[in-house]
């Protein structure tokens, strides 16, 4: 899947679960520059970008991506649509 | 909301949290108060704010205590000085499998297993106990969805050393103590979960990753079940069921199919579903369900097709039938205010969804479930909790009679030239007094229901409420109407504190569907008896404006009290001398706490 398009439905998603129209993520983008994205959230962004992607991220996945690069990164090999 | 009603979308409602919170804040209702406390064996974030979503949309602000991660049992037993501060007016304790603390294991004999069983089990009810004895509320407690894995497979549901078997009894003995213990609720998470689906519910990353102890998606359908439990505890449980006919309690249009046309009985499959809602509808009466008619017809194709010897509903089980030609929404409108009863305790079910949408959008809080497909509706009533049932009191059972009797009583007023004439036929006897510990649960879910006949609208806690009976300081009264048609049960409360000689009027609350039967009359004749008795001169009466209750906004000026003062929000003070008051109820019959059987 097009990295562009991959970047653009996760900052749709994204802002939905921060409930902010300001967030604009990028490759570098981590859980400090978002004010909302504690371990809590973290939980309920993954579940809304398994949905968006249909996908499921594996269990070691989820607590090691460093940034939404690396989250990308697994969407572009794993998602089906 | 629509997105919060059954069937919903949990991942958009997941994802989405924020902003329908923000939404939900932002309509401008206002809400009961009330705050939880959550005892977690394990994480309870997410499961709270869902939680919050559903009771805001149930007309419930909620305020949260949150347990540390898993400290229920020493958040029960050992309460901080910030939960004792905090003053729960309900505890729920979110335990599940995860948190048993021992499992049998095939060494152990029968006996050990009981011993196990008895240990667990009094590890629960030492808590119980304490909360009561603590906080005086009610308490919410989780049973025990079913492991995910058999042991012993088909054996392990039998057998006494198998997981699921011991589940089972640790369960039952829950259900015994619910049984026993009045205002101990038990959320049925073993259905729960069976019916989400037990494999992808228990799925063990989320517990081994975050401690949930059901998957994350799963959540809103757990925080929608205990909502229910919540919201029916403080009394915000929907009255009443107005429903559609054609396609919606038979198939087929019965002014175009004629009565031996439509779909009902055991001919057909559509027909079976059709007679197995039916039969569904016809049990949620018994539970105290007003049910009523909501259809564009003409009135005798109603009839007719309510007279199907098919069918298990009979014209009969409905209070009121609106069969014409006008628009639903405002049949629905008419309805509430027929059964005196708020539009928001009234759930429309329809099969058609432009119907749905104009009843949605005319009649504010009406629940509207979306009813599609006839094998669906039982689930999408059912699922929607509107009517769950938490206290059931003796009142619930007699309502579709009370509401009955209410349609007769209208219909011979008819009859009579006089009103007073019509009331003194009525032959109504009261019971005013004290309060007694038996009606203390009714008297305040009445302080939490009553909306419209309510000068101060002040709410009060079992704790309150508790306080409140046993002082000293308080003049208080109940009232309970009986008449030819049926009891009508306690339908008022009146409060007031006392203030060297003068009384101070806290609460004056009637039930609607006792409105002009002279009731606040005699409430009145015998709250003054009760000043002269204690030596008060003077008795003070507030309202406070709400968007509810203007039909009470002149009744101290009816009461023959003075107004003393207004402000500009319209809350008002008024004043009457005890000295010259004279009686002014003639048509009832008061007794006191003595005649209560």
């Amino acid at each position: 899947m097009d990295s562009k398009v991959i970047y653009s439905r996760l900052n749709k998603v994204f802002r939905d679960v921060f409930d902010d129209d300001s967030i604009t993520v990028n490759p570098r983008t981590t859980a400090d520059d978002i004010e909302d994205w504690d371990s809590l959230e973290h939980i309920t962004l993954i579940s809304a970008v398994e949905r968006e992607f249909k996908m499921k991220f594996k269990m070691g996945e989820i607590s090691g991506m460093k940034n939404v690069g690396e989250m990308a990164s697994i969407i572009a090999q794993r998602a089906k649509k | 909301m629509k997105e919060l009603q059954y069937p919903f979308d949990s991942e958009y409602i997941i994802k989405k949290k924020k902003s329908i919170k923000r939404t939900l804040l932002a309509d401008g209702s206002s809400r009961l108060k009330k705050k939880i406390a959550v005892f977690g064996g394990s994480t309870t974030n997410a499961i709270v704010d869902h939680l919050e979503l559903f009771l805001l949309d149930q007309g419930i602000e909620p305020e949260f205590y949150q347990s540390e991660y898993a400290q229920y049992w020493q958040d029960a037993m050992f309460p901080s000085e910030e939960l004792l501060e905090f003053k729960p007016d309900i505890v729920w304790i979110h335990t599940t499998n995860r948190n048993i603390s021992a499992y049998p294991t095939t060494s152990d004999s029968r006996e050990d297993v009981d011993r196990m069983l008895e240990r667990e089990y009094e590890k629960y009810t030492g808590m119980w106990q304490k909360i009561s004895e603590t906080y005086h509320c009610p308490i919410i407690q989780n049973n025990f969805e079913m492991p995910f894995y058999r042991l012993m497979g088909n054996k392990d549901c039998s057998d006494y050393k198998g997981r699921s078997n011991y589940v089972t009894r640790l369960n039952d003995k829950f259900y015994e103590y619910s049984q026993n213990n009045e205002g101990f609720y038990i959320n049925d998470i073993n259905f729960i979960s069976a019916s989400y689906g037990l494999k992808a519910w228990s799925d063990p990353s989320y517990w081994n990753m975050y401690k949930y102890a059901m998957c994350f998606e799963a959540i809103p359908e757990f925080a929608f079940n205990l909502s229910n439990i919540i919201k029916s505890v403080f009394g915000k449980n929907k009255k009443a069921l107005a429903l559609d006919l054609d396609n919606t309690l038979w198939g087929g249009v019965v002014g175009d199919d004629g009565v031996d046309g439509i779909q009902i009985g055991q001919e057909t499959g559509v027909s079976q579903s059709y007679y197995e809602f039916q039969s569904y509808v016809k049990s949620l009466k018994s539970l105290g369900v007003i049910l009523t008619v909501c259809s564009k017809n003409d009135h005798e194709n109603a009839i007719a097709g309510l007279e199907h010897p098919e069918g298990a509903l009979k014209p009969d089980d409905f209070i009121i039938i609106k069969a014409n030609w006008e628009n639903k929404d405002r049949n629905i409108i008419e309805t509430a205010a027929e059964l005196n009863i708020m539009s928001d305790a009234i759930v429309f079910a329809d099969d058609n969804p432009a119907e749905r949408e104009i009843v949605r959008q005319q009649v504010g809080g009406c629940a509207v479930p979306d009813m599609d497909g006839v094998e669906n509706y039982i689930t999408t009533l059912d699922r929607n909790g509107y009517f769950e049932v938490t206290n059931f009191s003796a009142d619930d059972l007699k309502r579709n009679e009370m509401y009955k009797a209410n349609a007769q009583r209208a219909a011979q007023q008819a009859y009579f030239g006089d009103y007073n004439e019509y009331l003194r036929s009525l032959e109504m006897t009261a019971i005013i007094d004290d309060f007694i510990p038996v009606y203390l649960q009714r008297i305040t879910q009445l302080t939490n229901k009553s909306n419209q006949f309510n000068v101060t609208t002040k709410r009060y806690t079992a704790t309150e409420m508790e306080e409140v009976f046993e002082s000293g300081d308080y003049i208080r009264l109940y009232g309970k109407l009986i008449d030819k048609f049926g009891d009508n049960g306690v339908v008022s409360v009146v409060i007031g504190h006392k203030n060297g000689d003068v009384l101070d009027m806290d609460l004056w609350i009637m039930s609607c569907r006792v409105l002009k039967r002279d009731m606040e009359f005699a409430m009145l004749d015998r709250l003054i008896e009760r000043c002269r008795e204690q030596g008060i001169k003077t008795v003070k009466g507030y309202y406070y404006p709400t968007a509810k209750n203007k039909m009470v906004k002149d009744l101290y000026g009816r009461f023959g009290f003075d107004k003393i003062s207004e402000d500009e929000e319209g809350n008002s003070v008024w004043q009457l001398d005890v000295d010259s008051y004279e009686n002014k109820c003639h048509v009832i019959d008061v007794k006191g706490n003595e005649s209560v059987s």
